[in-house]
């Protein structure tokens, strides 16, 4: 046996844990108000979006200021391909915006991965802009001003999945819940991979995985236009829900706040930034109506927050149980999770 | 440096680095014979640590060749070189301290033998990889440890799995930096039997302080002082010559 990955949760347990989380998801549209359908849309949206950076973030070790320009991108992507008036079905639509997006990604990882740290943050940031400003000061999808766009429709051998208007939201609720699960359940793959394994190696140290004898360089492409096409997926979420694009969503805000909800999930398990993008959605909807200092509120909250949980929310355990540790010479020679405390996901 | 070239496995050829003004190795000539322990020692800052990083590919030299049984790895870089067969340890122990010793030394096998099934399988069924890395493991002294955090190791056990980690790629030829450093008596024992018993069938050269071992073990040595090759030769012979006594031995000779 080799070693778990250490975002995923090491007890079944923990996977129990989260697929009530999935479970309790699923069923909150039936007691939600249209209103807060979709404002779980949004949420599940930005846990889609945070998801992708997480294995930039958390796998790689790769932080990222350009993230939300790949997400914005794809929503332009479906904007071009369903202008108002002429929608297309979503299986034309969510390939192409991603396979833009990661196209996008790979040819900005290219330059951006030669740099490392604090100058590849930058570097990211600079392209980013650099996509924001194509969209913001030309009159290419609307300028400033944005354009709406027709949603993509969900239609299999010549049927179309048309709902009555007021049970819409619920029918991009559960599309964007669906790609959710599914994208958890393929980077959780990833990770058990042997790629996976040396992208892990690369966050650790990858001075040394070049000494073993790996190709980072590569590595590190695939994973960054990997979540680059994963933020495109998002980005078509997007388009879907809202039937708008603006500029405003290829902004450096866009991957500043998805960095956020991995903070305050928890740069440690992978589905930190979907508890993350939860929060942060539920906190800024509390904050707006409770205050009109919304921001200040919710700067403040989680300040607080990855103060008290250096973990982030997903690094609450309810209990602990230490069991007795193993043979310190075991000639067996396997992986011993014994050494590790049991865990409980608070999901 | 007259020997014949042509059963050499390493060799370089007017080797030289400089950063800016400081010319770190000068002119270096050496050769490393199969089954052959070349020490090199040499004073603090005399470009022992910049020659095996040239030599790993970590560092690309100024001027001078590198060859490996007689081919031209000169601009090689490292990940290709470590196909090629030459791995290398660390002087401050460089392991990945939050996996376990398994996993570390798996990820050197991975390095090198890139399963056929590619790397988009699950590394669980990736056998001979394991089994790979429990060799490596067994070669280095440790096949009591695969299951533990190899940050919680001693420091002994920890430049073990460095070894390990360079076994996993079934190298040709090893580069060690300072293998015994920070080492207890009973520990550089241990590691002096290690390097002696893969000396059998590798060519290791290694970095080290520790006169008393590198004169029991080393079947070649090479003395730099100041980026330049002072002497090489048997250890007899150094010992013997008045250059280095002069330069760097005093007491020990």
């Amino acid at each position: 046996m080799t070693q778990a990955p250490r975002l995923l949760p090491e007890t079944k347990t923990g996977w129990a844990a989260l697929a009530v989380g999935a479970i309790a998801l699923a069923l909150m549209p039936l007691f939600a108000s249209p209103y807060h359908v979709e404002l779980g849309t949004t949420a599940l949206i930005a846990a889609l979006l945070a998801l992708s950076l997480q294995l930039l973030v958390g796998v790689t070790g790769l932080v990222s200021l350009g993230h939300g320009a790949f997400y914005g991108l794809a929503a332009y992507i479906v904007y071009f391909l369903s202008p108002e008036g002429s929608p297309q079905p979503i299986w034309l639509t969510l390939p192409i915006a991603m396979l833009v997006a990661g196209l996008a990604a790979a040819l900005v990882g290219l330059f951006a991965l030669r740099t490392k740290g604090f100058f590849f943050l930058m570097v990211t940031l600079a392209f980013g802009q650099m996509i924001f400003f194509v969209f913001h000061d030309t009159k290419i999808g609307g300028g400033t001003d944005g354009a709406y766009l027709a949603k993509p429709i969900i239609s299999a051998f010549g049927m179309t999945l048309d709902l009555p208007r007021r049970q819409r939201p619920i029918g991009t609720y559960y599309v964007a819940l669906t790609q959710l699960i599914i994208t958890y359940l393929a980077l959780a793959w990833l990770l058990r991979t042997l790629f996976g394994r040396v992208l892990e190696g690369i966050r650790v140290n990858e001075h040394r995985m070049q000494a073993l004898g790996h190709n980072t360089q590569r590595a590190k492409l695939i994973a960054f236009s990997l979540a680059g096409a994963l933020a495109g997926a998002a980005g078509h979420m997007w388009a879907m829900h809202r039937g708008f694009v603006n500029p405003e969503i290829i902004g450096w805000h866009k991957s500043a706040e998805a960095l956020l909800m991995i903070l305050l999930g928890g740069l440690g398990a992978l589905h930190g930034p979907i508890i993350g993008a939860l929060a942060y959605t539920g906190l800024t909807e509390v904050a707006g109506l409770m205050t009109e200092r919304k921001l200040l509120v919710e700067g403040l909250v989680i300040l607080l927050a990855v103060i008290v949980l250096p973990k982030g929310l997903s690094g609450i355990r309810l209990f602990s149980l230490a069991k007795p540790s193993g043979n310190p010479h075991d000639p067996l020679g396997d992986t011993d999770p014994s050494q590790r405390e049991v865990k409980i996901d608070n999901d | 440096m007259t020997n014949s070239p042509s059963t050499a496995l390493l060799q370089t050829t007017n080797l030289s680095r400089r950063f800016g003004g400081l010319t770190a190795v000068n002119n270096v000539s050496l050769i490393l014979e199969p089954n052959e322990l070349h020490a090199v020692i040499g004073p603090n800052g005399a470009g022992k640590s910049t020659l095996v990083n040239l030599l790993s590919g970590e560092l690309l030299p100024s001027s001078g060749t590198i060859t490996l049984t007689g081919q031209n790895v000169t601009r090689v870089p490292v990940h290709r070189r470590v196909h090629q067969g030459i791995a290398r340890s660390f002087q401050r122990t460089n392991v990945f301290k939050e996996m376990t010793v398994l996993e570390n030394v798996r990820l050197a096998a991975q390095a090198a033998f890139a399963p056929a099934g590619g790397l988009f399988q699950s590394s669980a069924r990736a056998r001979d990889l394991v089994d790979r890395a429990h060799a490596a493991l067994k070669r280095a002294g440790l096949p009591w440890a695969a299951s533990h955090i190899a940050g919680t190791m001693s420091h002994g056990a920890q430049r073990q799995l460095e070894i390990a980690m360079t076994l996993a790629s079934e190298p040709k030829v090893l580069l060690l930096d300072e293998p015994l450093a920070g080492m207890g008596q009973e520990e550089a024992d241990r590691m002096a039997a290690l390097l002696k018993s893969l000396a059998t069938d590798h060519a290791l050269l290694l970095i080290e302080h520790d006169m008393d071992f590198v004169f029991k073990v080393a079947d070649h040595m090479t003395v730099l002082v100041e980026g330049t090759v002072l002497a090489t030769g048997k250890p007899a012979d150094v010992r013997n010559n008045q250059a280095v006594q002069h330069a760097y031995l005093g007491g020990h000779a």
